[in-house]
């Protein structure tokens, strides 16, 4: 009986807090379809597909969006290769200087946005360098880098290093060695580390904020029109990007399941 | 190439590590041959330097001295990739990401062997390990045994001068350990390359190999076929690793021929093969199955001890018995379990030990 009452209470639960956790993401949808008529889009006066028909019809919006793509893509390119490479590094060898590295990959993911934002300012600004689209890749690939080398490197340490061991045994050379065994055993720490990256880079406000000079990005545009109300494109392009992510999330979990029962 | 060109050479070889500051001596010193088709084992204790005489073979380490000879060519520099030979790990090492078919055709895909012959060689290949049909498996959804002969197949299908196994069985347990040690031997014969195989398993070296070489601490002990290393360990290590042994030790009395008399104690007079002179002490071993007991006094010219039975065993077939001598030395015998066993010796009874001088052997 008590297994019994102790079952139901955990589903209720589980399902409040899925609940809990959706709801924001219902109402980001739900008001990209609101027909409302006044300047803020906070109560809901009817279902409309026009803010997906005039989805680009806010140039500065537009832009933003724009620019925190290339943003993304470029810093999240840059930080999974080079991030990739020291997670192998610190996963695999002893070296000198490797207490000081971990000890900064740790600092990279504690530091406080705020700190980091503004000593790269600093930096920045001391350096004379121009802000702009390059500062932002910059920083972004900066603070992602630290993600990448920790999911990486848990699966190098996790490697057989008979594996590789093996591959060269039977005739492969060192490149072969890697682009045909370590990169594919290591795959699912980049790639969870590449999505960490896209998703810390396409929504930071506080580390961009300081160093963006006049260059606007997605988050930082949104920000800017809370005050005169945010207009409804911002959910669809939130929904839509949402979407993206849920897409992903399935092709992963149909291609690991795939893979187990082939 | 003549016929007696050697499949494996070590010549001299040693390794050293470096650890905690300190240079450590794996291998201290090794030379042996290994000819083309035989079933080589390297049988030690865990630690004696097994697995770094073989990694130096298969080029995965590099000897600090010496020099490593595949069929006569000098190979010591030469890297594991170019070198005519393939390793079975103990891990086994299968990439999990690849079907079965894909590990076993890694190494022909890597020498550009076209696809018709890649084909037919992996296809026969697992014929032989008998795994036809499993080809889209994955490692993983195999077990122990299957991934063991997907390891070897991985290996034999390249057709190298010689395979290199490091304690191939060890993750296996009992029943499957001694299925497979049929089947390995069956496989050796049936492609007819070189096998090195390392092992700690003393039986196992002993029912698998045409050789052994038994190692200790980084060096050679004996090397010499299974029979001649059973019946006639070259030392005290060796008599102590293999099966079970007894270890005697004595004062030379007088040499008689070619034998030397030892004497234990007053009613013992033990006969052995060797040459010493009289008032020295020799170590001498002989083994348990080669012992008969009595409760009568045995016939002249054999080596005959006394002592009192301190334990008796009943192990199914055979008996074992524990006789402990005046001076304390502990015997063991077995006595097969026959029906009309003519000993009726009990726990506490005194009892003559008798055995033919040519059973048993001085040690170094
Ligand atoms: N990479 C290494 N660094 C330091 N010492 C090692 C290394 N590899 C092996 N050794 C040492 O060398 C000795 C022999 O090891 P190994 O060849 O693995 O023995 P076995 O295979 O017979 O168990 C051991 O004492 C081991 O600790
Ligand atoms: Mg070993």
């Amino acid at each position: 009986m008590r297994g019994k009452l102790g079952d139901r209470a955990l589903y209720v639960y589980t399902w409040l807090i899925i609940l809990w956790l959706a709801s924001p993401i219902a109402v980001m949808i739900l008001f990209g379809f609101n027909d409302k008529q006044s300047k803020s889009n906070t109560s809901w006066q009817g279902f409309t597909f026009k803010w997906y028909q005039q989805l680009f019809a806010i140039d500065g919006l537009t832009d933003a969006l724009v620019n925190s793509l290339i943003i993304a893509v470029v810093s999240t390119v840059l930080a999974t290769v080079l991030g990739t490479l020291l997670g192998l590094a610190v996963g695999r060898y002893r070296f000198r200087g490797k207490g000081v590295t971990d000890f900064l990959i740790f600092a990279a993911i504690s530091t406080p946005e705020l700190v980091m934002g503004a000593s790269l300012l600093s930096l920045f600004v001391s350096a004379n360098a121009p802000r702009g689209h390059i500062t932002i890749i910059i920083a972004h690939t900066l603070f992602s880098l630290a993600f990448v080398v920790v999911t990486v490197r848990a699966r190098v340490v996790g490697l057989d290093p008979s594996l590789e061991e093996a591959a060269r045994d039977l005739g492969a050379g060192t490149f072969t060695t890697f682009r045909l065994v370590t990169l594919p055993s290591i795959m699912p720490g980049v790639a969870a580390g590449a999505m960490l990256a896209f998703a810390l880079s396409i929504d930071d406000y506080v580390v961009t904020s300081f160093v963006n000079g006049s260059e606007q990005t997605f988050p930082l545009w949104i920000v800017g029109a809370v005050k005169v109300g945010i207009p409804p494109q911002v959910n669809v392009m939130g929904t839509l990007i949402f979407g993206i992510g849920v897409l992903l999330a399935i092709a992963n979990a149909v291609s690991a399941r795939r893979k187990t029962t082939h | 190439m003549p016929e007696d060109v050697p499949a494996i050479e070590l010549d001299g070889v040693v390794k050293e590590y470096l650890a905690h500051g300190e240079t450590v001596q794996a291998v201290k010193g090794v030379s042996l041959t290994i000819g083309e088709g035989e079933f080589f084992s390297l049988l030690g204790p865990s630690g004696c330097g097994k697995t770094t005489t073989m990694r130096m073979i298969a080029g995965f380490e590099e000897p600090t001295k010496g020099l490593v000879k595949l069929l006569g060519q000098d190979v010591t520099n030469v890297p594991p990739n170019k070198r005519d030979i393939n390793m079975v790990f103990q891990s086994y090492a299968l990439f999990p990401h690849m079907n079965v078919w894909e590990n076993v055709a890694f190494g022909l895909r890597r020498k550009k062997v076209a696809d018709a012959e890649i084909k037919q060689r992996v296809g026969d290949i697992l014929e032989i390990v008998d795994l036809t049909g499993r080809e889209k498996r994955r490692p993983r959804e195999m077990s122990g045994g299957q991934q063991q002969r997907v390891a070897l197949a991985r290996a034999l299908v390249n057709r190298p001068r010689a395979l290199l196994l490091d304690e191939p069985l060890g993750a296996l347990d009992l029943k499957l350990r001694q299925q497979m040690q049929t089947e390995l031997k069956r496989i050796q014969r049936e492609v007819g390359i070189t096998f090195v195989y390392v092992t700690h398993d003393q039986s196992e070296a002993l029912t698998m190999s045409d050789r052994i070489a038994v190692m200790n601490d980084g060096l050679v002990e004996q090397l010499a076929d299974p029979r001649e290393i059973y019946e006639r360990p070259a030392s005290k290590f060796v008599a102590g690793f293999i099966g079970t042994s007894n270890l005697l030790s004595g004062t030379v009395d007088a040499a008689e021929g070619d034998l030397l008399v030892v004497r234990l104690g007053e009613h013992d007079r033990i006969l052995v093969p060797g040459k010493a002179a009289a008032g020295d002490t020799v170590d001498l071993t002989v083994r348990p199955e080669k012992i008969t007991i009595s409760t009568e006094q045995p016939e002249s010219g054999l080596s005959v001890v006394r002592g009192d039975v301190a334990e008796i065993t009943y192990l199914g077939t055979y008996n074992s018995y524990a006789v402990a001598l005046a001076d304390g030395t502990e015997i063991t015998v077995f006595q097969q379990n026959a029906i009309d066993s003519s000993t009726t010796a009990e726990r506490g009874d005194t009892v003559w030990l008798s055995w033919r001088p040519q059973h048993s052997y001085t040690l170094s």
